[in-house]
């Protein structure tokens, strides 16, 4: 294999047989991003943008810094990047600011059947206001069919929201045809990258998209910080999200006026531990090279469908795809919950459930299904381990 | 921690050919019962006399083996039993999951009681207490016949 950095994580240290493969759910931490966080703590924490000394100073110099170096990494040259909670507020965000100035009664919303759970309940609340929400179906492949884009994409759509990559099937959502298509109708374009910064190159000045979330957690970062990235004439645009400190420029007791930029959008005290963690994950993504990660995922995924392939009564959720970092299945005849149990005993996570992707569960007639995430510090033998747990669950269970 | 303990022959077979399943044609109480994480749902019906005796019980739904087999084992034996009665064995049943108490006070017959036992296991799988116990809350909550359905995430 390429890279081998699985020794830069304690965790693995501290559980020598545990064979993680829910990446996909939240990624595990390197030891640079765990000391950047002790260290701004101990010796460099204060709050930022409050404080004219040198201590205050500083933290807000590292906290913006992380935000040039994250629109370095992206290629986000064509706007800014606002720090939420997770992708999840980012895309509540979104949702919220564009249903409020720029969707009317009658208006319509492009979102996909493969969408998580948090890029579709957020325009869900607009259905309130009267706004129909569209799907691009899902073919039995698990891809999105997008032969009837350009009748699906209608006078009436205002706005189109999709996935990056699909945390089900793994598979890349066809961004550029769907862009094309929306650009010439000039309809904003949403992107859910949640699950793509941290496994594949992403170049946003490239997709050309209006808005694109994603979560530092899943990137080796921190939990608590999400990111939203828009495009420059949104920031005027849009009313704010939340209220309170940092976002106002003055206040009495009649009128309020708001920030500019970035400001506008982060209300009240700020995760900066979290933030600057993200810096030094980007730093770690970047060291290890985004290209050398997604070869080495790939690889993994390859290898564990070409085995899963010889094994009986294996049930894809849609074709898994081998230029992947993830994908989903059941055994046949043996509940996911059930697997997940005897995974644990081997000391193997994997998620079970829906994966916050009911829409697609349902579309295949199944309640839930296992999921196999990689990450850059998983290994041949984590889906050797894997294959061998299913031999002992079918075992368990008495099926072939 | 074996898994044999947890999936003994007699749960794997409830859990594959479950007893009492399908809907009751005839029943005065039902309740519904939703695990939100796992996605496992069950629907209870069951026939109350006026003794106070449930005549008759079925439950419908999907769920993990756990969950099938403790709603099945659980119709089989609380079926020609007083309501008052259900309420001890739902009593005794959280007791012998949560808190690994035995059962030496409980009136049921040997074959019930290895049943009952059966998903005794669960207690060593803290991740799983949901699955087993969600039928038992769905039945009480049939007795009550709540409109509500009962959500494990609220109540364990
Ligand atoms: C595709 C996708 N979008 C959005 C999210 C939401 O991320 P978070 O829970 O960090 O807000 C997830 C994570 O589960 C995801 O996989």
């Amino acid at each position: 294999m390429s890279i081998s950095v699985t020794s830069q994580f304690p965790i693995f240290k501290k559980y020598k047989k545990l064979v993680y493969l829910d990446s996909a759910n939240s990624s595990q931490k390197p030891i640079s991003v765990i000391n950047a966080i002790d260290n701004f703590y101990r010796s460099k924490y204060s709050n930022i943008g409050r404080g004219v000394y040198t201590l205050a100073a500083n933290a807000t110099e590292d906290y913006e810094s992380t935000r040039s170096t994250l629109k370095e990494f992206l290629k986000a040259y064509n706007g800014d990047i606002i720090f939420t909670k997770n992708a999840t507020e980012s895309l509540n965000l979104v949702a919220k600011c564009f249903g409020e100035n720029f969707l009317n009664s009658g208006d319509e919303i492009l979102l996909s059947e493969l969408e998580h759970h948090s890029n579709y309940v957020p325009w869900h609340f607009l259905r309130k206001k009267k706004i129909m929400i569209k799907f691009i179906p899902v073919n039995k492949d698990g891809n999105l069919d997008i032969t009837n884009i350009k009748s699906l994409i209608t006078n009436k759509t205002k706005i189109i929201s999709l996935t990056h990559i699909s945390n089900v099937t793994g598979k890349k959502t066809p961004l550029k045809k769907i862009i094309e298509v929306a650009k010439s109708k000039n309809i904003p374009v949403c992107i859910d990258g949640t699950q793509a910064v941290a496994h594949t190159a992403v170049n946003i000045k490239e997709l050309d998209c209006d808005f694109y979330a994603f979560s530092g957690h899943k990137m080796y970062a921190a939990t608590g910080v999400g990111c939203l990235f828009m495009k420059d004439k949104w920031f005027e645009k849009f009313n704010p999200f939340l209220g309170g400190g940092g976002m106002i420029q003055d206040v009495d007791i009649k009128n309020i006026t708001f920030a500019n930029g970035v400001s506008k959008f982060e209300a009240g005290t700020m995760p900066a531990a979290e933030v600057i963690s993200l810096k030094f994950a980007i730093d770690f993504l970047k060291t290890t090279k985004i290209k050398n990660i997604e070869k080495h995922e790939n690889e993994l995924i390859s290898y564990a469908i070409s085995k899963f392939n010889k094994m009986k009564n294996i049930i894809f959720v849609g074709k898994p795809d081998k230029s992947s970092s993830l994908f989903s299945f059941n055994i046949k005849g043996i509940h996911a919950h059930d697997v997940s149990t005897v995974f644990d005993q081997d000391s193997i996570a994997v998620r079970a459930g829906h994966h916050c992707c009911q829409i697609l569960h349902k579309k295949f007639n199944i309640a839930s299904s296992l999921r196999v995430s990689v990450g850059v510090y998983n290994v041949k033998q984590d889906i050797d381990a894997l294959c061998e747990s299913i031999l002992k669950c079918k075992k368990l269970f008495k099926i072939q | 921690m074996d898994l044999t303990e947890l999936y003994q022959d007699l749960i794997l077979d409830h859990g594959q050919k479950p007893r009492n399943f399908g809907k009751l044609k005839l029943y005065n109480h039902d309740a519904k019962g939703h695990n939100p994480l796992c996605g496992d749902n069950i629907h209870l019906y069951l026939n109350l006399d006026k003794k106070g005796i449930v005549t008759d019980l079925s439950f419908e739904g999907s769920g993990c083996a756990i969950s099938v087999a403790s709603s099945s084992i659980m119709t089989e034996i609380v079926k020609n039993k007083s309501e008052k009665k259900a309420q001890e064995l739902l009593d005794a049943f959280f007791k012998m999951i949560k808190d690994n108490n035995d059962l030496k006070k409980i009136d049921l017959t040997e074959n019930e009681k290895i049943k009952f036992q059966s998903l005794s296991g669960v207690n060593k799988f803290p991740m799983r207490v949901k699955c087993a116990t969600l039928c038992w809350h769905t039945l009480k909550a049939a007795f009550d016949n709540q409109k509500q359905p009962i959500n494990s995430e609220v109540i364990d």
